[in-house]
């Protein structure tokens, strides 16, 4: 069945079975690297990618249900190839040990600092909360979203 | 002349029944303690103490999401006569309940009085604690007593007229609160009467799964009938009961105090939290609980075993696509439990009661208190589904595993759930 998405602002005819995962398509049909599979199950947050604006598990997601929807990964949030002010402030502050989590904690961050430029402590980490990193980097990643918050 | 001795007549009357009234009504103000006064209480006290504070869930409704335990300014909603904060009880003596002796604590407990001799409303369920013991109150008190004295003023009350008016709750006491301890029940087991006595007393049970009258009491004629909370729909417990099929006692017991049973489904919503808290419970409590409220379904005829999966033959591809694409990915097996806890989706009580309310905040909310704990888990689908994909998959869910009629308040209860906000 094809089924056209939208992805970072470009369209795609993709022809797949339509409750193949999102995150399926976007890596291996159209080799967006940038989220992840974790546990695909919604639970770690290593697909988070952007579905009209919001941050959402790719990885339960059906593309029978985008019709219509815009999607944003990571690779879409750079500004003339360039990282944009966030993914700069994860680099900055070394906000990454295996980085395997590092994509969807920039998509859930910038989500959030969409909605909210200048967010309290305790909004970071409500809404960070369903993302999660193995390796134990939150703190750095809190310091990056604060970095990018205040910049 | 003689309409005149009348009125007087009336007039004075009047004024005998008001005098009556206040006198009735009065409650004298208990001489406040100093913090000197306090005494050591023993750890076995305390120990029991915050038990019996578990079972009581008195932190749910106590604790803000991000305050202190047992702080209280939780805003709890009494609709239709506005909003009630709670109070602080812990041992903060300006802001909480420092002052208090155990005989005022006693008094409120019982009879839904402070300690200045003001009537607290029954958001307070006195009417269930005025069946706990002394003893256990005892222990109550010095648990409470033991906690971290916290600084913290609630905010003021905000009720209508005319329920802003304190002195209302000395007639709804009047009218609801029977005061006292239970007579045991001497056909039953004493495990039979333990349960009871915490279910009825401390446990509040019935709290959240009683219908209430338009006055905010509890249908004694409908006990354990199913009712709405928070949005949340506590299913009846009585022989009405929804589930898929029948609960026993060892399968209550394990869902209290774990929050989950694999032929069940999660304790989600406003139970979430109660079963968080009968962690902290005993066995031997949680399963004497187990065994009162089994018995209260005794008649029921739920069946055995669930057997529900009906192809739905008429269902759009669109709908089957996200059902497989979302959620069968956990809900994956007709007959086991898949990751993350899910349950085969025929065996659900949301699935089967009688509205959609709790499918719907599951789906869109999730279940996400047991995180860290390795309980059972949903993710919120809000936001990866849109709200017409929800409605669609929920009315899927309905007609595929239960045999109920369709459900015609799914985008009522989205449009309300959204309104309401996140579960705690």
């Amino acid at each position: 069945m094809t089924i056209s998405l939208k992805v970072n602002g470009k369209s795609h005819e993709v022809n797949d079975d339509p409750s193949t995962p999102l995150l399926y398509v976007l890596r291996n049909n159209l080799g967006l690297r940038g989220p992840k599979f974790g546990c695909g199950l919604g639970q770690c947050g290593a697909c988070t990618v952007h579905v009209n604006g919001r941050a959402t598990f790719s990885c339960i997601l059906p593309i029978a249900a985008l019709a219509g929807r815009e999607v944003t990964t990571t690779e879409g949030l750079m500004e003339n190839g360039k990282p944009n002010k966030l993914q700069q402030a994860f680099i900055d502050e070394e906000a990454a040990q295996c980085g395997y989590c590092i994509s969807g904690m920039v998509m859930r961050a910038q989500a959030l600092l969409n909605a909210k430029p200048k967010p309290t402590e305790e909004e970071i980490r409500g809404s960070m909360s369903p993302n999660l990193c193995r390796c134990g980097t939150h703190a750095a990643i809190l310091r990056a979203i604060r970095r990018a918050a205040v910049a | 002349m003689r309409l005149r001795a009348v009125l007087i007549g009336t007039l004075f009357i009047g004024i005998l029944l008001v005098l009556a009234g206040l006198a009735w009504t009065w409650r004298s103000a208990i001489e406040p303690i100093s913090l000197g006064a306090k005494q050591v209480a023993d750890a076995k006290a305390i120990r029991q103490g915050a038990e019996l504070a578990a079972i009581g869930n008195c932190s749910d409704c106590h604790t803000t999401k991000s305050g202190a335990p047992y702080a209280g300014g939780r805003a709890l909603d009494a609709s239709p006569y506005g909003t009630i904060y709670s109070s602080n009880i812990t041992p903060d003596p300006e802001t909480g309940i420092g002052t208090w002796s155990e005989e005022a604590f006693r008094r409120a407990m019982h009879e839904g009085v402070d300690r200045e001799g003001r009537h607290l409303y029954p958001a307070f369920p006195y009417d269930h604690f005025t069946h706990a013991t002394d003893q256990d109150i005892h222990a109550l008190y010095v648990f409470l007593m033991s906690q971290q004295a916290v600084r913290s003023t609630v905010p003021a009350n905000d009720l209508k007229f005319p329920f802003n008016i304190r002195l209302l709750a000395a007639g709804w006491k009047i009218l609801f609160l029977n005061r006292g301890t239970l007579q045991s029940d001497s056909s039953q087991s004493a495990e039979w009467n333990r349960g009871r006595y915490l279910v009825e007393g401390l446990g509040h049970c019935s709290s959240c799964h009683t219908p209430r009258n338009l006055l905010g009491a509890e249908k004694k004629n409908s006990a354990f009938a199913g009712a709405t909370v928070e949005g949340w729909y506590g299913p009846p417990l009585n022989s009405s009961i929804y589930a898929a099929h029948k609960w026993n006692a060892e399968q209550l017991a394990e869902y209290l105090s774990t929050g989950w049973h694999k032929m069940h489904g999660a304790a989600a919503g406003p139970m979430a939290d109660v079963a968080k808290n009968l962690r902290q419970a005993s066995r031997e409590n949680v399963h004497a609980m187990a065994i009162y409220i089994a018995s209260l379904s005794d008649d029921s005829k739920a069946p055995t075993a669930p057997a529900q999966d009906n192809p739905v033959v008429n269902a759009a591809s669109e709908v089957t696509a996200i059902y497989t694409g979302a959620c069968a990915k956990c809900h994956n097996d007709r007959n086991d439990v898949g990751p993350s806890k899910a349950l085969p989706l025929s065996r659900s009580t949301a699935v089967h009661q009688a509205d959609s309310a709790n499918a719907v905040r599951a789906v869109l909310y999730g279940i996400q208190a047991y995180r860290g704990s390795g309980g059972p888990y949903m993710p919120a689908f809000d936001g990866i589904l849109t709200d017409v994909q929800i409605a669609s998959v929920v009315e899927y869910v309905r007609a595929r595993y239960s045999a109920g009629p369709q459900w015609t308040d799914i985008n009522k209860q989205i449009t309300k759930a959204r309104q309401e906000g996140g579960q705690p």
